[in-house]
């Protein structure tokens, strides 16, 4: 009874922190909409946005069938601190405002898409083989939609810190040098993370984070960049709650329409 | 007990009048969503794939279901069911449903990609090999940009979904 219950509690952890990690990587990925580099790369970008947002969707809907709240209450109406998704995703996408005078930095943006992106697929080749079905199922819808996001950041990636264009590669570094310190919160598992992976619900965090260290390499190499991987979690695990002041504000924005008419259908 | 009312074939060609809400050339037949008709009684359930899990036009398809299956005059309820697996491929596409997306101007998803991942497309319009690829994101989650340099019209192509290993 009390392992049933523990079990249960797993799976709920596990679906927030994957429904949480996407709906705000999404939600950061539409705030360059119009502010994209090129007309080609704000069709690009909107349209990995609009896929991740559907990623969270589902994700908010396996929750929905287990009785957590429908998946409208649960992507706009949790505060901050109940949210699950880690602390790097929910960083803003640089100075300023959507709406007024956006500093937006393209090259933080290209880090943390690829970085992301590729720690998003080993997830979704692990949770091919959850024991739990119904996420396994999904797994395999997503993995199929990935394989495109994960080709697109990582030209990026390649293009801009291998271009031996000064600014640009200064750039790049300077955004993984912001974006490393906090990145294991994508890799964190969350107070649950045992149960987790004692139930076969996914691979454990060492092994998810070793998988990411062997992808991201060889592109480094290829661009002839060296890294040492210093990967922190320096704000915080947001799996259990700890978030920033970005991430209140970001919420505050996207829900302002949902919480002018909660009884509205749309 | 009542006898069988509805025959699944009366249901199967009535869906055949549901298009894609921007291609009204296919059906949500042809483009391979439909897994599963079953009836009981006077009632219809439509067991559905989602293309795209992000596609916006999910609800507006299945809206439209619901109201092509109640024009038959027995057809009581209609539940139109999205199922997480198995996942939609863009094999599933008939040779009707390739016919009439080249018939928009969208290149159907090619059979299959060669084993380096690659792909490849001919122009709807002149059939030309000769076209580039402008982008893999197109206006809709399911379909890429390209050019054709034979005959000088950009079109879109149906973004191929397989499974990979
Ligand atoms: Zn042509």
């Amino acid at each position: 009874m009390e392992n049933e219950s523990l079990k249960n509690l797993a799976i709920k952890e596990l679906l927030l922190q994957l429904a949480d990690d996407d709906f705000i990587h999404a939600y950061r990925g539409s705030e360059w909409l119009g502010l994209a580099p090129h007309i080609e790369e704000d069709v690009a970008s909107s349209s990995i946005a609009q896929d991740t947002m559907g990623h969270a969707v589902i994700y908010y809907k396996l929750l929905e069938e287990i009785g957590e709240g429908t998946a409208d209450w649960l992507a706009h109406d949790r505060q901050a601190h109940e949210r699950r998704n880690a602390i790097i995703l929910e960083a803003a996408n640089g100075p300023g405002h959507y709406m007024k005078d956006p500093d937006y930095d393209w090259a933080f943006a290209v880090v943390r898409n690829y970085f992301y992106t590729q720690a998003k697929a080993i997830r979704i080749q692990s949770l091919q083989s959850s024991s739990y079905a119904p996420l396994a199922e999904v797994a395999q819808k997503v993995q199929m939609e990935l394989y495109y996001h994960l080709m697109h950041w990582k030209v990026w990636f390649v293009q801009l810190l291998g271009s031996g264009h000064k600014e640009a590669v200064s750039r790049m570094k300077t955004a993984i040098e912001k974006t490393l310190p906090d990145f294991a919160g994508i890799f964190s598992l969350g107070q649950f993370g045992e149960e987790m992976v004692e139930q076969g619900l996914i691979e454990g965090e060492a092994a998810i984070q070793k998988k990411w260290i062997d992808a991201v390499t060889p592109i480094f190499e290829s661009v002839g960049v060296a890294t040492t991987f210093e990967i922190g979690m320096e704000k915080g695990d947001g799996r259990n709650g700890v978030h920033t002041e970005d991430l209140k504000t970001a919420l505050d924005t996207l829900s302002e329409v949902y919480a002018s008419d909660k009884a509205a259908s749309w | 007990m009542s006898t069988v009312l509805i025959n699944a074939d009366e249901i199967y060609k009535l869906l055949e009048d549901v298009k894609d809400p921007e291609i009204d050339t296919v059906s949500i037949l042809d483009l391979g969503m439909v897994e599963d008709v079953t009836v009981t009684g006077p009632d219809v359930t439509v067991q559905m794939l989602p293309t795209f899990l992000g596609c916006p036009a999910l609800s507006i398809i299945q809206k439209n279901v619901e109201r092509a299956l109640k024009q038959h005059p027995i057809v009581r309820n209609v539940s139109v069911e999205f199922l997480r697996a198995p996942s939609w491929t863009s094999d599933r596409i008939t040779e009707k449903g390739k016919a009439g997306l080249k018939a928009f101007g969208i290149s159907p998803p090619p059979k299959q990609m060669k084993k380096d991942g690659s792909w490849h497309i001919d122009c709807p319009y002149c059939e030309s090999t000769f076209v580039t690829m402008e982008n893999i994101f197109g206006p809709t989650a399911c379909r890429s940009i390209l050019y054709c340099k034979a005959c000088k019209n950009p079109f879109e192509a149906m973004k191929p979904m397989i499974k990979m290993i």
